[in-house]
């Protein structure tokens, strides 16, 4: 046989600044796949309801919400009914708050694997924030229905969808990154992930309108990047006012800034993680 | 046997790994901080009790592996032989890049598959063919490549009639066979194989040996890791002998073999752990005899062994326990179960006469359910037996020849 396909690697203790290696990420993307849909056969698997599950969460809490929040507090909702209002920012909000346990626990949730097997470790977490789009997509037929029953037609900024679901998509993965690599060490992380996603929850334009933050405070409050996403959202799907430019490009500077730690973090611990879950 | 051989694919290089000793400070962040505080408080007041503790811990680390250069060429089969925690399993760990080494240097050339453990990945809820899938992907397969070796994974598995039934209904022989199936069929030109043949009935287990054979036949590169002397002297044409973390003898495979034979021919009467190793696993194994006598122990009166395992916090432990011969025959098996109250520590006894003079391996297992092998310890104890003057006697008399003790049975 011939060593035709040099493949050479080199093993040697880490120092320094890591790589990161994309490539190899690249080489490994069914692997990538192949987690992402397990992840959703498995979920689903011996349901009933099976895939509905992923409508029924986002709807539930649109009901709860509507009661309470429309209904009995009154928040104003940007004049669009107050269901529509909440369940476009629920997508996006439940896309990420799902991602962000999923990836938090994605590296000890499998020691099984990350002690037996060589891969790319990026891959788990990957994985998790990959595997929620699918409950995205589901949900979001929904509300494709419920804009069609009130009459709502979406914008032209639909076009940009995909870019808001891209961040959100990297707020989930560089807050996991964080998340699951601290978690290797300090298992006091699990017990943390639940209260900062219901924090979150509250610290982002869900159940309210962000025309209730003060204008001068709106940069601040654009530092929490879901609270650009669930703008964003809102602006493409219902034609709400174009978001507060500031606002946006602090949430777009906040994420660069969580996902590029979070990698190097992640890059540096990687090498522990088989001795250490 | 001669084979043409190419230029080197693996090349180590002062190889070391260091693991930390004992979990002193636990996972927990809190814990982290309480000992951290206590040593500042040191710092402050020079109170020394607790800090010398945290101190001694933070140093006594543990060399793994030390030093270790060997280079193998392509087409070779290499056996890697040693004692438990001699550092076999850390060496083909830091090869298949599972985890990093301390010091030193690793080229390998080509792509490396590892046998470490068969099954890893495979999901109960998922199908024959989907795990096949899964499986694959997770040792490095293109999907492409599956698709075509699929037939032949499923043939050499005998799993045809059940490839659309979720494996968590399969029996232990299938999800093994199926699992050992996906993972011999990968081809890299490296293949590291650890310790997987102590699975499945012996049928299987003489398959599995043939397919190594056969890859290593095809010109690939073998790294094979094994208890088992027979398959060592077998299969490979070249074996290493590890002790303690470091290379104590290389070349040809027979004689390593004999090496390591001949070392073994030492007592074992007690087994401790290594350090680095997960829970659950075993703490210690001990033989216990009071009537002992300079180290023989008396096949005519009971022999005790007591296990004490790290659980990890894992319930419904089992061990088991397989007691060969010289020959290698297994004369005796048992298995119990930890149960959730009985605590981490277990004793069995061999009763009197439950053995005859000679000298005896015994391997240990702790495992869950059929499928789950925390930890699997060949070898554990190697300890010798003869006979009190008076049954030696009788034995002599009757030209006594059987597997258990001359005193086991009993005439009415």
């Amino acid at each position: 046989m011939e060593l035709r396909t040099i493949n050479r690697t080199v093993i040697r203790p880490s120092g320094g600044w890591p790589s990161l290696a994309f490539d190899e990420i690249w080489a490994y993307r069914e692997l990538l796949g192949m987690l992402a849909w397990r992840d959703v056969s498995v979920r689903y698997k011996q349901s009933v309801a099976g895939i509905g599950w992923a409508v029924f969460q986002p709807l539930m809490t649109m009901v709860i919400f509507t009661i309470i929040f429309g209904k009995f507090a009154k928040l104003p909702s940007d004049g669009l009914p107050y269901p529509v209002f909440a369940y476009c920012a629920l997508l996006p909000w439940n896309y990420f708050s799902q991602s962000l346990t999923g990836s938090s626990d994605s590296i000890v949730g499998s020691s099984y694997l990350i002690t037996k097997v060589y891969f790319p470790r990026l891959i788990l977490p990957l994985g998790k924030v990959t595997s929620g789009l699918i409950d995205f997509g589901v949900a979001f037929v929904i509300l494709l229905g419920m804009m069609a029953w009130y009459g709502i037609a979406p914008t032209a900024g639909i076009l940009l969808l995909p870019v808001f679901m891209l961040v959100a998509m990297l707020t989930a993965l560089g807050v996991g990154l964080w998340f699951t690599a601290l978690n290797v060490k300090y298992r006091d992380v699990r017990f943390i992930v639940p209260y900062i996603a219901q924090f979150w929850l509250f610290a982002s334009p869900v159940a309210y309108s962000t025309s209730l933050v003060p204008e001068k405070w709106r940069w601040l409050y654009g530092l929490n990047p879901m609270v650009g996403v669930i703008e964003g959202f809102r602006w493409a799907l219902l034609g709400k006012a174009v978001p507060d430019f500031g606002m946006m490009l602090a949430s777009f500077g906040a994420v660069c800034l969580v996902l590029v730690t979070g990698l190097y973090y992640f890059r540096k611990m990687e090498e522990t993680f088989a001795d250490n879950v | 046997m001669k084979r043409k051989q190419g230029p080197v694919v693996i090349r180590v290089d002062k190889l070391s790994k260091r693991y930390k000793l004992g979990q002193v400070h636990g996972n927990l962040l809190s814990e982290r901080i309480g000992l951290g505080l206590k040593s500042l408080s040191r710092r402050f007041w020079g109170c020394s009790s607790n800090f010398s503790t945290v101190q001694r811990f933070n140093d006594s680390t543990f060399w793994a592996l030390r030093d270790v250069s060997f280079e193998i060429k392509q087409g070779e089969v290499v056996g890697i032989v040693g004692r438990n925690g001699t550092g076999k399993s850390t060496l083909l760990k830091i090869l298949s890049r599972v985890t990093g080494p301390t010091e030193g240097e690793v080229e390998l050339l080509g792509r490396v598959g590892s046998l470490l453990e068969v099954g890893t990945g495979f999901h109960p809820e998922l199908t024959g063919r989907e795990n096949i899938f899964m499986n694959g992907a997770i040792l490095g397969m293109k999907r492409a490549e599956i698709k075509n070796r699929f037939d032949e994974i499923v043939g050499f598995a005998e799993v045809e009639k059940f490839v659309d039934t979720p494996v968590k209904h399969y029996s232990s022989g299938m999800y093994v066979r199926l699992a050992f199936a996906v993972a011999a069929h990968l081809e890299p030109e490296v293949l590291l194989v650890d310790e997987v043949l102590a699975v499945g009935d012996t049928a299987f287990q003489k398959k599995c040996l043939g397919k190594i054979g056969e890859v290593a036949r095809g010109g690939r590169t073998v790294l094979f890791v094994s208890h088992n002397m027979a398959s060592v002297k077998a299969l490979c044409g070249r074996a290493i002998l590890l002790e303690g973390g470091r290379v104590v003898m290389e070349g040809d495979a027979v004689s390593v073999v004999d090496r390591y034979l001949q070392d073994a021919g030492t007592k074992v009467t007690s087994y401790s752990m290594a350090a680095g190793k997960k829970p659950p696993c075993f703490r210690s194994v001990e033989l216990i005899q009071e009537e002992r006598n300079n180290g023989i122990f008396a096949a005519d009166r009971p022999v005790r062994i007591s296990f004490s395992i790290d659980s990890g916090g894992k319930k419904g432990l089992g061990v088991n326990l397989y007691i060969r011969n010289e020959q290698g025959v297994c004369i005796h098996h048992s298995s119990d179960s930890f149960g959730d109250s009985s605590g981490e520590a277990r004793t069995c006894e061999i009763p009197a006469h439950g053995l005859a003079a000679g000298r005896y391996h015994v391997d240990v297992s702790l495992c869950r359910g059929e499928f789950e092998v925390f930890d699997y310890l060949q070898d554990a104890l190697i300890f010798q037996t003869g006979l009190t003057a008076a049954t030696d006697e009788r034995a002599r008399a009757a030209r006594w020849r059987g597997l258990c003790g001359p005193g086991l049975i009993t005439w009415k």
